[in-house]
Protein backbone atom coordinates (compact mmCIF):
# COMPACT_ATOMS: atom_id res chain seq x y z
CA UNK A 1 0.00 0.00 0.00
CA UNK A 2 3.07 2.70 1.32
CA UNK A 3 4.97 1.17 -1.77
CA UNK A 4 2.29 1.65 -4.08
CA UNK A 5 1.72 5.37 -2.77
CA UNK A 6 5.73 5.53 -3.87
CA UNK A 7 5.32 4.83 -7.12
CA UNK A 8 2.41 6.85 -7.51
CA UNK A 9 4.28 10.16 -6.04
CA UNK A 10 7.08 8.83 -8.41
CA UNK A 11 4.55 8.86 -11.33
CA UNK A 12 3.25 12.14 -10.24
CA UNK A 13 6.42 14.20 -9.53
CA UNK A 14 7.86 12.79 -12.81
CA UNK A 15 4.09 14.16 -14.88
CA UNK A 16 4.65 17.75 -13.19
CA UNK A 17 8.36 18.06 -13.94
CA UNK A 18 7.40 17.33 -17.44
CA UNK A 19 4.44 20.19 -17.28
CA UNK A 20 6.75 22.61 -15.76
CA UNK A 21 9.74 21.87 -18.34
CA UNK A 22 8.37 20.29 -21.32
CA UNK A 23 4.56 21.66 -21.83
CA UNK A 24 4.69 24.94 -19.85
CA UNK A 25 6.01 27.53 -22.49
CA UNK A 26 8.63 30.19 -21.40
CA UNK A 27 7.26 32.87 -19.53
CA UNK A 28 8.06 35.95 -21.69
CA UNK A 29 8.98 38.90 -19.15
CA UNK A 30 10.64 36.55 -16.44
CA UNK A 31 12.25 34.17 -18.76
CA UNK A 32 13.08 30.30 -17.09
CA UNK A 33 13.01 31.72 -13.46
CA UNK A 34 8.79 31.69 -13.69
CA UNK A 35 9.10 27.90 -13.83
CA UNK A 36 9.95 28.20 -10.21
CA UNK A 37 6.19 28.65 -9.42
CA UNK A 38 5.42 24.94 -10.13
CA UNK A 39 7.06 24.20 -7.35
CA UNK A 40 6.34 27.39 -5.77
CA UNK A 41 2.72 26.90 -5.22
CA UNK A 42 2.01 23.63 -5.40
CA UNK A 43 4.17 23.24 -2.04
CA UNK A 44 2.34 25.77 -0.27
CA UNK A 45 -0.92 23.95 -0.98
CA UNK A 46 0.05 20.89 0.09
CA UNK A 47 1.57 22.50 3.61
CA UNK A 48 -1.27 24.13 4.06
CA UNK A 49 -3.56 20.81 3.76
CA UNK A 50 -1.21 19.32 5.98
CA UNK A 51 -1.97 21.66 8.69
CA UNK A 52 -5.69 21.40 8.26
CA UNK A 53 -5.27 17.58 8.54
CA UNK A 54 -3.14 17.85 11.73
CA UNK A 55 -5.84 20.02 12.87
CA UNK A 56 -8.45 17.63 11.97
CA UNK A 57 -7.09 14.87 13.39
CA UNK A 58 -6.02 16.48 16.52
CA UNK A 59 -9.30 17.34 17.52
CA UNK A 60 -9.98 13.56 16.84
CA UNK A 61 -6.91 12.82 19.00
CA UNK A 62 -8.59 14.84 22.12
CA UNK A 63 -12.16 13.15 21.91
CA UNK A 64 -10.92 9.42 21.15
CA UNK A 65 -7.52 9.57 22.61
CA UNK A 66 -6.45 7.48 20.09
CA UNK A 67 -2.99 7.14 19.57
CA UNK A 68 -2.51 6.92 15.77
CA UNK A 69 -4.74 10.33 15.32
CA UNK A 70 -1.62 12.14 17.18
CA UNK A 71 0.79 10.03 15.46
CA UNK A 72 -1.36 11.01 11.70
CA UNK A 73 -0.85 15.03 13.25
CA UNK A 74 2.67 14.65 14.41
CA UNK A 75 3.56 13.46 10.97
CA UNK A 76 1.49 15.30 8.80
CA UNK A 77 2.84 18.74 10.88
CA UNK A 78 6.59 17.45 10.13
CA UNK A 79 6.17 16.86 6.32
CA UNK A 80 4.12 20.53 6.29
CA UNK A 81 6.58 21.91 7.64
CA UNK A 82 9.22 20.50 4.83
CA UNK A 83 6.98 21.51 2.06
CA UNK A 84 6.47 24.92 3.39
CA UNK A 85 9.85 25.39 3.93
CA UNK A 86 10.42 24.57 0.66
CA UNK A 87 7.90 27.03 -0.54
CA UNK A 88 9.82 29.90 1.45
CA UNK A 89 12.81 28.50 -0.60
CA UNK A 90 12.28 28.72 -3.54
CA UNK A 91 10.77 31.59 -3.44
CA UNK A 92 13.43 33.28 -1.66
CA UNK A 93 15.21 31.90 -4.94
CA UNK A 94 13.07 33.48 -7.31
CA UNK A 95 12.58 36.75 -5.72
CA UNK A 96 16.13 37.42 -6.06
CA UNK A 97 16.48 37.38 -10.12
CA UNK A 98 12.98 38.81 -10.07
CA UNK A 99 12.33 41.38 -7.26
CA UNK A 100 16.20 41.88 -6.75
CA UNK A 101 16.54 40.65 -3.46
CA UNK A 102 16.87 37.48 -1.47
CA UNK A 103 13.85 38.44 1.10
CA UNK A 104 11.62 41.24 1.74
CA UNK A 105 8.96 42.06 4.39
CA UNK A 106 6.37 41.54 2.12
CA UNK A 107 2.88 40.29 3.07
CA UNK A 108 2.86 37.23 2.24
CA UNK A 109 6.34 36.15 2.93
CA UNK A 110 6.19 37.18 6.50
CA UNK A 111 2.50 35.48 7.20
CA UNK A 112 4.18 32.12 5.63
CA UNK A 113 7.08 32.36 7.85
CA UNK A 114 5.18 33.43 10.85
CA UNK A 115 2.90 30.58 10.31
CA UNK A 116 6.28 28.15 9.66
CA UNK A 117 7.12 29.84 12.84
CA UNK A 118 4.41 28.33 14.67
CA UNK A 119 4.26 24.95 13.26
CA UNK A 120 8.13 24.63 14.54
CA UNK A 121 7.02 25.93 17.71
CA UNK A 122 4.81 22.57 17.94
CA UNK A 123 7.42 20.51 17.42
CA UNK A 124 10.03 21.89 20.12
CA UNK A 125 7.07 22.07 22.44
CA UNK A 126 6.25 17.89 22.01
CA UNK A 127 10.19 17.67 22.05
CA UNK A 128 10.14 18.88 25.28
CA UNK A 129 8.08 17.09 26.56
CA UNK A 130 8.81 13.28 28.01
CA UNK A 131 5.90 11.00 28.25
CA UNK A 132 4.24 10.43 24.90
CA UNK A 133 0.75 10.92 26.19
CA UNK A 134 1.19 14.24 27.48
CA UNK A 135 3.62 15.38 24.50
CA UNK A 136 -0.07 14.19 22.02
CA UNK A 137 -2.04 16.03 24.24
CA UNK A 138 -0.19 19.10 24.67
CA UNK A 139 0.44 18.91 21.22
CA UNK A 140 -3.03 18.42 20.06
CA UNK A 141 -4.27 21.43 21.80
CA UNK A 142 -1.29 24.00 19.84
CA UNK A 143 -2.54 22.45 16.46
CA UNK A 144 -6.36 23.14 17.16
CA UNK A 145 -5.32 26.91 17.65
CA UNK A 146 -2.71 27.00 15.20
CA UNK A 147 -5.18 25.93 12.09
CA UNK A 148 -8.03 28.99 12.51
CA UNK A 149 -4.77 31.48 13.61
CA UNK A 150 -3.75 31.47 10.29
CA UNK A 151 -5.92 33.16 8.66
CA UNK A 152 -5.77 35.66 11.49
CA UNK A 153 -2.13 35.84 10.69
CA UNK A 154 -2.78 36.29 7.13
CA UNK A 155 -5.41 38.82 7.11
CA UNK A 156 -3.19 41.19 9.44
CA UNK A 157 -0.51 40.95 7.65
CA UNK A 158 -2.11 41.43 4.92
CA UNK A 159 -3.24 44.90 6.31
CA UNK A 160 -0.01 45.37 7.20
CA UNK A 161 1.85 45.65 3.96
CA UNK A 162 1.84 44.15 0.33
CA UNK A 163 3.84 43.96 -2.06
CA UNK A 164 3.64 40.51 -3.51
CA UNK A 165 1.48 39.75 -6.53
CA UNK A 166 -1.75 39.30 -5.97
CA UNK A 167 -3.19 35.46 -5.69
CA UNK A 168 -3.58 34.83 -10.11
CA UNK A 169 -5.31 31.38 -9.23
CA UNK A 170 -7.84 31.75 -6.28
CA UNK A 171 -9.70 34.25 -6.27
CA UNK A 172 -12.82 36.03 -7.22
CA UNK A 173 -13.85 36.45 -11.13
CA UNK A 174 -11.32 33.68 -12.73
CA UNK A 175 -7.69 32.85 -12.78
CA UNK A 176 -5.77 35.62 -14.38
CA UNK A 177 -2.93 32.90 -16.11
CA UNK A 178 -3.06 30.93 -19.13
CA UNK A 179 -4.86 27.38 -18.61
CA UNK A 180 -1.70 25.76 -19.75
CA UNK A 181 0.53 27.13 -17.02
CA UNK A 182 -2.64 26.29 -14.69
CA UNK A 183 -2.72 22.69 -15.37
CA UNK A 184 1.31 22.71 -15.02
CA UNK A 185 0.32 23.81 -11.25
CA UNK A 186 -2.37 21.07 -10.40
CA UNK A 187 -0.38 18.20 -12.09
CA UNK A 188 2.47 18.90 -9.84
CA UNK A 189 -0.06 19.41 -7.00
CA UNK A 190 -1.14 16.35 -7.62
CA UNK A 191 1.97 14.66 -7.63
CA UNK A 192 3.37 16.75 -4.59
CA UNK A 193 0.45 15.89 -2.34
CA UNK A 194 0.96 12.25 -3.64
CA UNK A 195 4.42 12.58 -2.23
CA UNK A 196 3.66 14.00 0.58
CA UNK A 197 0.64 11.34 1.20
CA UNK A 198 3.87 8.59 1.07
CA UNK A 199 6.39 10.65 3.52
CA UNK A 200 3.08 10.47 5.94
CA UNK A 201 2.65 7.33 5.95
CA UNK A 202 6.24 6.56 6.15
CA UNK A 203 6.27 9.18 9.17
CA UNK A 204 3.13 7.35 10.75
CA UNK A 205 4.50 3.62 10.76
CA UNK A 206 7.66 4.92 12.36
CA UNK A 207 6.12 6.48 15.24
CA UNK A 208 4.24 3.48 15.69
CA UNK A 209 7.18 1.53 15.84
CA UNK A 210 8.60 3.86 18.37
CA UNK A 211 5.67 4.02 20.34
CA UNK A 212 5.65 0.06 20.38
CA UNK A 213 9.44 -0.13 21.21
CA UNK A 214 8.45 2.27 24.35
CA UNK A 215 6.29 0.69 25.42
CA UNK B 1 -23.35 28.80 35.19
CA UNK B 2 -23.58 30.47 38.87
CA UNK B 3 -21.55 27.70 40.22
CA UNK B 4 -18.96 28.16 37.07
CA UNK B 5 -18.76 31.63 38.14
CA UNK B 6 -18.32 30.96 41.57
CA UNK B 7 -15.59 28.80 40.98
CA UNK B 8 -13.83 30.74 38.65
CA UNK B 9 -13.70 33.51 41.28
CA UNK B 10 -12.43 31.77 43.76
CA UNK B 11 -9.34 30.75 41.87
CA UNK B 12 -9.18 34.88 41.07
CA UNK B 13 -9.53 35.14 44.42
CA UNK B 14 -6.86 33.15 46.06
CA UNK B 15 -4.17 34.52 43.23
CA UNK B 16 -4.75 37.95 44.06
CA UNK B 17 -4.92 37.20 47.60
CA UNK B 18 -1.16 35.68 47.16
CA UNK B 19 -0.02 38.40 45.11
CA UNK B 20 -1.40 41.04 47.59
CA UNK B 21 0.62 39.24 50.36
CA UNK B 22 3.82 38.17 48.73
CA UNK B 23 3.91 41.37 45.97
CA UNK B 24 6.48 38.71 43.90
CA UNK B 25 5.00 39.48 40.23
CA UNK B 26 3.38 42.62 40.74
CA UNK B 27 6.31 44.28 41.58
CA UNK B 28 9.36 43.01 39.72
CA UNK B 29 6.55 43.75 36.56
CA UNK B 30 6.99 47.45 37.44
CA UNK B 31 10.52 47.39 38.14
CA UNK B 32 11.10 45.50 34.63
CA UNK B 33 8.60 47.78 32.86
CA UNK B 34 10.50 51.08 34.41
CA UNK B 35 14.17 49.13 32.83
CA UNK B 36 11.73 48.52 29.73
CA UNK B 37 11.46 52.71 29.26
CA UNK B 38 15.76 53.17 29.79
CA UNK B 39 16.47 50.40 26.97
CA UNK B 40 13.96 51.90 24.14
CA UNK B 41 15.40 55.42 25.32
CA UNK B 42 19.18 54.06 24.32
CA UNK B 43 17.72 52.34 21.75
CA UNK B 44 15.60 55.29 19.68
CA UNK B 45 18.40 57.89 20.66
CA UNK B 46 17.01 61.58 21.84
CA UNK B 47 15.17 62.41 18.07
CA UNK B 48 11.27 63.58 18.99
CA UNK B 49 10.75 62.76 15.72
CA UNK B 50 11.88 59.30 15.94
CA UNK B 51 10.65 58.78 18.69
CA UNK B 52 6.61 59.75 17.81
CA UNK B 53 7.12 57.28 14.74
CA UNK B 54 8.16 54.31 17.41
CA UNK B 55 6.39 54.69 19.90
CA UNK B 56 2.83 52.32 19.41
CA UNK B 57 6.02 49.99 18.50
CA UNK B 58 7.46 50.36 21.65
CA UNK B 59 4.44 50.56 24.16
CA UNK B 60 3.46 47.34 22.84
CA UNK B 61 6.91 45.68 23.11
CA UNK B 62 6.87 47.12 26.39
CA UNK B 63 3.51 45.23 27.08
CA UNK B 64 4.27 42.05 25.63
CA UNK B 65 8.08 41.40 27.12
CA UNK B 66 6.27 42.27 30.54
CA UNK B 67 3.17 39.94 29.28
CA UNK B 68 5.66 37.39 28.55
CA UNK B 69 7.15 37.64 31.96
CA UNK B 70 3.88 37.40 33.91
CA UNK B 71 1.93 35.61 32.14
CA UNK B 72 4.75 32.80 32.11
CA UNK B 73 4.26 32.16 36.14
CA UNK B 74 0.63 31.72 35.95
CA UNK B 75 0.86 27.99 37.02
CA UNK B 76 4.62 28.25 39.06
CA UNK B 77 2.99 28.41 42.33
CA UNK B 78 0.71 25.50 41.65
CA UNK B 79 4.19 23.70 40.28
CA UNK B 80 6.70 24.32 43.11
CA UNK B 81 4.41 24.22 45.79
CA UNK B 82 2.62 20.39 44.53
CA UNK B 83 -0.88 22.08 44.11
CA UNK B 84 -1.60 21.19 40.96
CA UNK B 85 -3.09 18.40 42.11
CA UNK B 86 -5.66 20.59 44.63
CA UNK B 87 -6.51 22.40 41.28
CA UNK B 88 -7.47 19.42 39.53
CA UNK B 89 -10.10 17.77 42.43
CA UNK B 90 -12.01 21.21 41.69
CA UNK B 91 -15.24 19.66 41.10
CA UNK B 92 -17.24 20.18 37.41
CA UNK B 93 -15.69 21.92 34.77
CA UNK B 94 -12.37 22.37 34.55
CA UNK B 95 -12.88 25.60 32.11
CA UNK B 96 -13.72 27.57 35.46
CA UNK B 97 -9.69 27.54 36.73
CA UNK B 98 -8.79 28.86 32.72
CA UNK B 99 -11.34 31.85 33.30
CA UNK B 100 -10.47 32.25 36.94
CA UNK B 101 -6.63 32.24 36.15
CA UNK B 102 -7.64 33.87 33.03
CA UNK B 103 -9.25 36.68 34.52
CA UNK B 104 -6.32 37.29 37.20
CA UNK B 105 -3.91 37.91 34.05
CA UNK B 106 -6.10 40.52 32.48
CA UNK B 107 -6.13 42.18 35.79
CA UNK B 108 -2.38 41.17 36.07
CA UNK B 109 -1.62 42.91 32.54
CA UNK B 110 -3.98 45.37 33.01
CA UNK B 111 -2.27 46.83 35.92
CA UNK B 112 1.17 46.98 34.02
CA UNK B 113 -0.01 48.54 31.25
CA UNK B 114 -1.29 51.47 33.46
CA UNK B 115 1.48 51.59 34.96
CA UNK B 116 3.00 51.68 31.73
CA UNK B 117 1.50 54.16 29.88
CA UNK B 118 2.01 56.45 32.60
CA UNK B 119 5.29 55.74 33.09
CA UNK B 120 5.33 56.79 29.20
CA UNK B 121 3.64 59.76 29.49
CA UNK B 122 6.10 61.30 31.71
CA UNK B 123 9.69 59.68 30.74
CA UNK B 124 8.74 60.56 26.76
CA UNK B 125 6.58 63.96 27.09
CA UNK B 126 4.02 62.88 25.36
CA UNK B 127 -0.03 63.86 26.14
CA UNK B 128 -2.07 60.86 25.89
CA UNK B 129 -5.43 62.32 27.60
CA UNK B 130 -7.20 62.69 24.02
CA UNK B 131 -6.64 59.40 22.99
CA UNK B 132 -7.44 57.55 26.04
CA UNK B 133 -11.01 55.95 25.35
CA UNK B 134 -9.33 54.63 22.21
CA UNK B 135 -6.24 53.59 23.92
CA UNK B 136 -8.01 51.56 26.66
CA UNK B 137 -10.36 49.93 23.93
CA UNK B 138 -7.12 48.84 22.15
CA UNK B 139 -5.27 47.98 25.39
CA UNK B 140 -8.64 45.45 26.72
CA UNK B 141 -9.11 43.66 23.66
CA UNK B 142 -5.07 43.49 22.85
CA UNK B 143 -4.48 42.10 26.72
CA UNK B 144 -7.45 39.30 26.42
CA UNK B 145 -5.74 38.10 23.26
CA UNK B 146 -2.65 37.90 24.70
CA UNK B 147 -3.44 36.72 27.82
CA UNK B 148 -6.38 34.24 26.88
CA UNK B 149 -3.61 32.15 24.79
CA UNK B 150 -0.82 33.05 27.25
CA UNK B 151 -2.48 31.13 30.41
CA UNK B 152 -2.93 28.01 28.67
CA UNK B 153 0.21 27.90 26.93
CA UNK B 154 1.40 28.85 30.55
CA UNK B 155 -0.40 25.63 31.56
CA UNK B 156 1.38 23.49 29.07
CA UNK B 157 4.73 24.60 29.10
CA UNK B 158 4.38 25.24 33.59
CA UNK B 159 5.99 21.43 33.47
CA UNK B 160 7.84 21.06 30.97
CA UNK B 161 11.91 21.23 30.35
CA UNK B 162 13.25 24.68 29.75
CA UNK B 163 9.94 26.40 30.51
CA UNK B 164 11.02 29.66 30.78
CA UNK B 165 12.16 29.32 26.27
CA UNK B 166 9.81 27.77 25.30
CA UNK B 167 7.01 29.21 26.83
CA UNK B 168 8.01 32.53 24.26
CA UNK B 169 8.96 30.45 21.39
CA UNK B 170 5.09 29.15 21.05
CA UNK B 171 3.41 31.94 22.20
CA UNK B 172 4.92 35.05 20.14
CA UNK B 173 4.25 33.61 16.36
CA UNK B 174 0.60 32.78 17.66
CA UNK B 175 0.36 36.45 18.57
CA UNK B 176 1.40 38.10 15.64
CA UNK B 177 -2.17 39.04 14.65
CA UNK B 178 -3.03 40.79 18.52
CA UNK B 179 0.54 42.58 18.28
CA UNK B 180 -0.04 43.94 14.86
CA UNK B 181 -3.33 45.06 15.34
CA UNK B 182 -2.35 46.40 18.63
CA UNK B 183 0.38 48.31 17.48
CA UNK B 184 -1.24 49.36 14.05
CA UNK B 185 -4.61 50.65 16.25
CA UNK B 186 -2.43 52.65 18.75
CA UNK B 187 -0.56 54.49 16.00
CA UNK B 188 -3.53 55.54 14.17
CA UNK B 189 -5.99 56.56 18.16
CA UNK B 190 -2.21 58.44 18.91
CA UNK B 191 -2.23 60.40 15.46
CA UNK B 192 -6.15 61.18 16.39
CA UNK B 193 -7.17 59.91 13.41
CA UNK B 194 -10.98 58.97 13.54
CA UNK B 195 -12.37 55.52 14.14
CA UNK B 196 -13.04 54.81 11.11
CA UNK B 197 -9.50 54.31 10.02
CA UNK B 198 -8.83 51.82 12.14
CA UNK B 199 -11.97 50.13 13.18
CA UNK B 200 -10.98 47.09 10.84
CA UNK B 201 -8.06 46.39 13.97
CA UNK B 202 -10.28 46.46 16.78
CA UNK B 203 -12.94 43.62 14.79
CA UNK B 204 -9.94 41.61 14.01
CA UNK B 205 -8.95 41.74 17.88
CA UNK B 206 -12.38 41.42 18.74
CA UNK B 207 -12.44 38.38 16.51
CA UNK B 208 -8.93 37.09 17.48
CA UNK B 209 -10.31 37.08 21.22
CA UNK B 210 -13.50 35.01 20.60
CA UNK B 211 -11.38 32.50 18.73
CA UNK B 212 -8.71 32.05 21.13
CA UNK B 213 -10.96 32.27 24.74
CA UNK B 214 -13.39 29.69 22.73
CA UNK B 215 -10.37 27.33 21.72
CA UNK B 216 -8.84 28.17 25.41
CA UNK B 217 -12.21 27.13 27.10
CA UNK B 218 -12.19 24.36 25.01
CA UNK B 219 -9.05 22.59 25.24
CA UNK B 220 -8.32 23.58 28.90
CA UNK B 221 -8.92 20.44 30.42
CA UNK B 222 -7.18 18.47 28.04
CA UNK B 223 -4.06 20.50 29.40
CA UNK B 224 -4.65 20.51 33.02
CA UNK B 225 -4.75 16.37 33.34
CA UNK B 226 -1.17 15.51 35.27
Amino acid sequence: MTRTLGWLALVGLAAGLLMAFGVAPRELTQGNVQRIMYIHVPAVWVAYLAFLVACGASIAYLLTRRADADQLAHAVVEVGLVFLGLNIASGSIWGKPTWGTWWTWDARITSVSIVFLIYLGYLLLRQSVDEGERAARYGAVVAVIAAPNIFLVHQSVNWWRTLHQPASLLKAGGATMPAILWGGIIVNFVGFGLLAAYFVARRVALLRREAQAAA
Amino acid sequence: MLTFARRAFIVVWKDLLIERRSKETLNALFFFALLLLFVFQFAVGPDRERLAGTLPGLLWLGFILSGLLGLGRTFVAERENDCWEALLLVPGDKSAIYVGKLAGNVLLMLTVAVLLLALFTIFFNIDLAPAIPALAAVVVLGTLGLASVGTLFAAMTASVRARELLFPVLLLPVQVPVLLATVKATEAALAGEPLAAYAHWLQLLAAADVIYLVAGILTFEFVLEP
